[in-house]
């Protein structure tokens, strides 16, 4: 048993010094595998991702939030999405009212511009919300406090910075008592948001200003009494579907939708938009996962093709060993071992590649990536299986070559 | 006297060529003896090939038998040749056969990779660089065979030939690429290591080549037509 072990290293050595001697040609035949085993990394490591940041996601949201926001509209028997909103202040009023299964409402306006501060200036998006807010995104304040009721109802110009807004505006500190102007529109800042982290999608969700939605409207808006959407917490993970059963039959009631009617809103709990991005993600990394496998199949076929040829190039050597005294399966094993050290080494290179892509991802297209052990030892398994697959072929061939013929072979 | 190294008899192969069959060998008798140095003669289509293919363990004969080292060898599969290959017959090509971009040393420690008896690489070393002494060669150990001339290319062969220490010697053509003075040097290596007791087969088609053994065997179509001793050429 020794004995055939030590042997099997002397072939090995021997397997190795052939890719050692060719390794440009070794390189380029390794590539199908490389770019094969790098798209499983990047692949497997988008979809351990995705499920971590779903799962962070419901967990920083709560799995109460709910998103009620204006769908498309039946206009003379065409269904349009209008784009305009339909969806009022009084429809969130009445749902904080009138939903029993519901916790806080709050109403969100969304717009973008321009923020100056003293001598800095940056480009951010302003919510407007109202003061349930907080408890919806269950976001708190980390320096002075969130706007008050009062302030909504006033549509009084205060606001509530976003970290990344505050650490650009106010690098010193200090933001809080400070005057701002969004568009030209001076706010007096209340408070700052402690920090949140960037989002499943990417985006950094501290590049925010949060504001009365009735300030947002009349002062940066203008569009009457129109609201982008209502953010909605449900009192209980247990009562989200109760939640949005009471909300639809109320907006229904209110908008006069009859029973079975489309409506013109559309709700989405937080597990569905959860998984609606996750599905977007998960398209995105099944497509790399079919060009990993063709892309694998593909480099397989390159190392057999290879492979022969090495072995029709090496028939007299074959001969000579086989002349000295190789079997068949010393013959068959070197030239496996050529493949699958061709394959792995292919595999190892692709494994660097594809965490470097994983990396690039994750720090470039701020995609949530995880790399994680098991991908890198599947992609190297995978590897050396496609080496023993396609290389079996033409390594059975040598080892089925006739000595005296394959001595005289020129 | 000590038994033969090589007993052949009454062998037969026939290669079938499409329709027709070829008797390359017509019924061979043949003994050699431990320390004996044969040269097989004949003209291309003798059936000499044939006969080396097949004491070399490279072929099997269709009929009758082939007694190598008290053991009879005419009926091993592929494998079980080989392994007899390994362990009692030392090669030696017209072509060297040498591997290329394989050092001396490398190419002569090559059979011992294959043997039954597998030796640490200290000992392959050893066993390595004491056959290529035995050609004379002890200083070329690192060369490649592009850095070696056509008569030392050979010398590696020979030593390559002996790592194992074989029952006998198989030379076929080794002088055939080499000018006439490589190729009496190449055979005065084959008489000294005769005369250490080295049992020596020989196939070639030149006479004064032949002459370097102590015995010539005649091979035409097929047959021994002449088996005698010489008086041996000395080098």
């Amino acid at each position: 048993m020794r004995n055939s072990l030590t042997r099997l290293g002397n072939i090995t050595i021997v397997g190795l010094k052939s890719i050692a001697r060719n390794k440009l040609r070794s390189l380029l035949t390794a590539l199908g595998v490389v770019i094969g085993v790098a798209c499983v990394i990047v692949s497997v490591a988008i979809g351990a991702g995705v499920a971590q940041s779903v799962s962070e996601m419901i967990n920083s949201l709560g799995s109460n939030y709910i998103m009620v926001m204006p769908g498309a509209s039946t206009q003379g028997g065409a269904r349009i999405f209008t784009g305009s909103s339909n969806l009022t202040e009084e429809d969130a009023e009445a749902i904080r009212r009138e939903a029993p299964a519901v916790a806080y409402v709050s109403p969100q306006n969304r717009t973008a511009g321009q923020v100056v501060a003293t001598e800095l200036n940056w480009s951010t998006q302003v919510f407007g919300v109202g003061v349930d807010w907080p408890f919806i995104r269950s976001w708190n304040v980390e320096d002075g406090g969130f706007f008050t009721d009062q302030d909504v109802r006033s549509g009084a110009k205060v606001a509530v910075l976003g970290k990344t807004v505050a650490d650009n505006l106010f690098p010193a500190g200090g933001a809080v008592g400070s005057t701002i102007r969004i568009k030209n529109v001076p706010f007096k800042i209340v408070g700052v948001l402690e920090k949140k982290g960037g989002s499943m999608m990417g985006s950094d969700q501290d590049d925010v200003i949060v504001a009365p939605y009735t300030t947002v409207q009349k002062r940066l808006q203008g569009q009457g009494q129109r609201i982008g959407m209502i953010m909605v917490s449900a009192a209980s993970a247990e009562q989200v579907q109760e939640a949005m059963d009471q909300i639809d039959a109320l907006l229904r009631q209110r908008h006069r939708i009859p029973p079975g009617g489309d409506a013109d809103f559309m709700m989405r709990s937080q597990e569905e938009i959860a998984q609606a991005n996750a599905q977007q993600v998960g398209l995105m990394r099944n497509l790399l996962l079919g060009i990993a496998i063709v892309s694998l199949f593909v480099g397989g076929i390159g190392i057999m093709n290879i492979m022969l040829v090495s072995v029709t190039e090496r028939t007299r050597e074959i001969g000579i060993r086989m002349a000295i005294g190789a079997r068949g399966r010393h013959v068959l094993l070197q030239f496996l071992f050529e493949a699958i050290v061709l394959s792995v080494c292919g595999g190892l290179i692709g494994i660097l590649l594809g965490v470097g892509v994983a990396t690039l991802f994750a720090r470039v297209a701020k995609w949530p990536i995880v790399v994680s052990p098991m991908a890198i030892l599947i992609a190297f398994g995978v590897a050396a299986t496609i080496g023993i697959f396609f290389g079996f072929y033409p390594a059975r061939k040598a080892a089925r070559l006739d000595p005296i013929d394959a001595l005289r072979y020129e | 006297m000590a038994n033969p190294v090589i007993e052949i008899r009454e062998l037969v192969k026939i290669y079938v060529l499409g329709e027709v069959e070829v008797r390359a060998l017509d019924g061979v008798d043949l003994k050699i003896d431990p320390g004996e140095f044969v040269a097989i003669m004949g003209p291309s289509g003798s059936g000499k090939s044939t006969l080396m293919n097949i004491i070399g363990c490279l072929d099997r004969p269709t009929s009758g038998t082939y007694m190598l080292d008290g053991g009879d060898v005419s009926r091993l599969s592929r494998d079980q040749r080989a392994i007899i290959r390994n362990a009692k017959i030392g090669f030696v090509f017209q072509s060297f056969n040498l591997l290329a971009r394989t050092s001396a040393i490398e190419n002569v420690e090559l059979p011992l990779l294959y043997a039954d008896v597998t030796l640490t690489r200290a000992q392959r070393h050893n066993a390595a660089r004491e056959a290529l002494r035995r050609v004379g060669l002890a200083d070329r150990e690192a060369n490649h065979p592009s850095q070696l001339s056509g008569g030392q290319q050979q010398r590696v062969a020979i030593a390559r030939a002996l790592v194992t220490n074989p029952a006998i010697l198989l030379a076929d053509e080794p002088t055939g690429n080499l000018d006439s003075r490589t190729s009496v040097e190449i055979m005065g290596i084959f008489q000294a290591l005769n005369d250490e007791g080295k049992t020596i087969v020989l196939i070639t088609h030149e006479a004064d080549i032949a002459q370097h053994a102590k015995r010539v065997v005649h091979v035409k179509d097929g047959k021994i037509q002449q088996d005698e001793r010489i008086e041996q050429q000395r080098i």
